[in-house]
């Protein structure tokens, strides 16, 4: 909740420096994403195998992202 | 002998580990998921093409109902959390009142977006007006598809739990429409940051 608060933040003028806020938003939804993944989804006690999947599913998306849009 | 099984228990954590819910419901998420981050990064690959427009078109988005959305499910999830910690406890009315809140959640989400969409449309942006715009209607759209098909999973759990009985196999069919509800939550909140808040 906090974190939707504090992107929304971003989104509405926070930070004069435009990029870096974009990509605040971006980081700090993924960040939320995993915990979504690992606390309501349970993947942080699935097989090993299926938690690595979820985590390298949230870096791989989050950095692509974040290199389409400030890069 | 229940003192060697929580022996080995102790002395190896990984026994723990298990697959929420049915493998199959994991093969259909993690397929929506690939085929929603295509989505994002197509967006923001077009989005270079043309940063004004898309940001100008941004600015007409309503991000108060976004971000009204985003707590919506974000609550949404929990409760369905809630309902299956209720379920492996057996506690039946618990459950069907915890599934019932998600739903009533999920109501209130599709209230905001269609009031979103009416808006919209009455000052005449539809799906062609420009780039961004497709990409909005398009994405949220299919989006609200799945949510539209989670409030009907989110129904019928309230019904299936109510009769008290939880089989192992029941809780893992409830854990697996908790799961597909979570992922609808968690799109949401990539689209919310992608369409809405990013400048």
């Amino acid at each position: 909740m906090a974190a939707t608060l504090i992107s929304w933040g971003f989104g509405h003028g926070w930070g004069t420096d435009l990029q870096a806020a974009g990509i605040a938003v971006i980081v700090i939804a993924f960040v939320k994403i995993r915990y979504v993944i690992l606390d309501f989804m349970e993947l942080r006690s699935a097989p090993l195998g299926m938690r690595v999947a979820a985590e390298a599913w949230c870096i791989l998306v989050c950095a692509t992202l974040v290199l389409l849009y400030g890069a | 002998m229940p003192e060697v099984g929580q022996l080995s228990h102790a002395a190896n954590p990984a026994v723990e580990r298990r697959v929420p819910g049915e493998a199959g419901i994991w093969i259909m998420i993690f397929g929506d998921m690939m085929v929603f981050s295509i989505m994002f990064a197509v967006f923001l690959f077009y989005r270079r093409a043309d940063p004004a427009l898309f940001e100008s078109s941004r600015a007409h988005l309503n991000q108060t109902l976004g971000l009204i959305n985003t707590f919506l499910l974000l609550t949404s999830s929990w409760f369905v959390a809630m309902a299956v910690q209720a379920a492996r406890a057996h506690r039946a009315r618990a459950a069907v009142i915890m599934f019932r809140l998600a739903l009533a959640c999920g109501v209130g989400f599709s209230l905001v977006k269609i009031a979103e969409y009416t808006q919209k449309v009455r000052a005449g942006i539809v799906i062609n007006s420009n780039d961004f715009y497709m990409y909005y209607y398009m994405f949220t759209g299919i989006h609200f598809l799945h949510v539209l098909i989670g409030m009907g999973v989110l129904a019928f759990m309230a019904h299936y739990v109510a009769d008290g009985k939880f089989s192992a196999i029941k809780v893992g069919h409830i854990e697996s429409g908790a799961s597909f509800w979570h992922m609808v939550d968690l799109l949401w909140i990539a689209l919310f940051a992608l369409l809405y808040l990013l400048r």
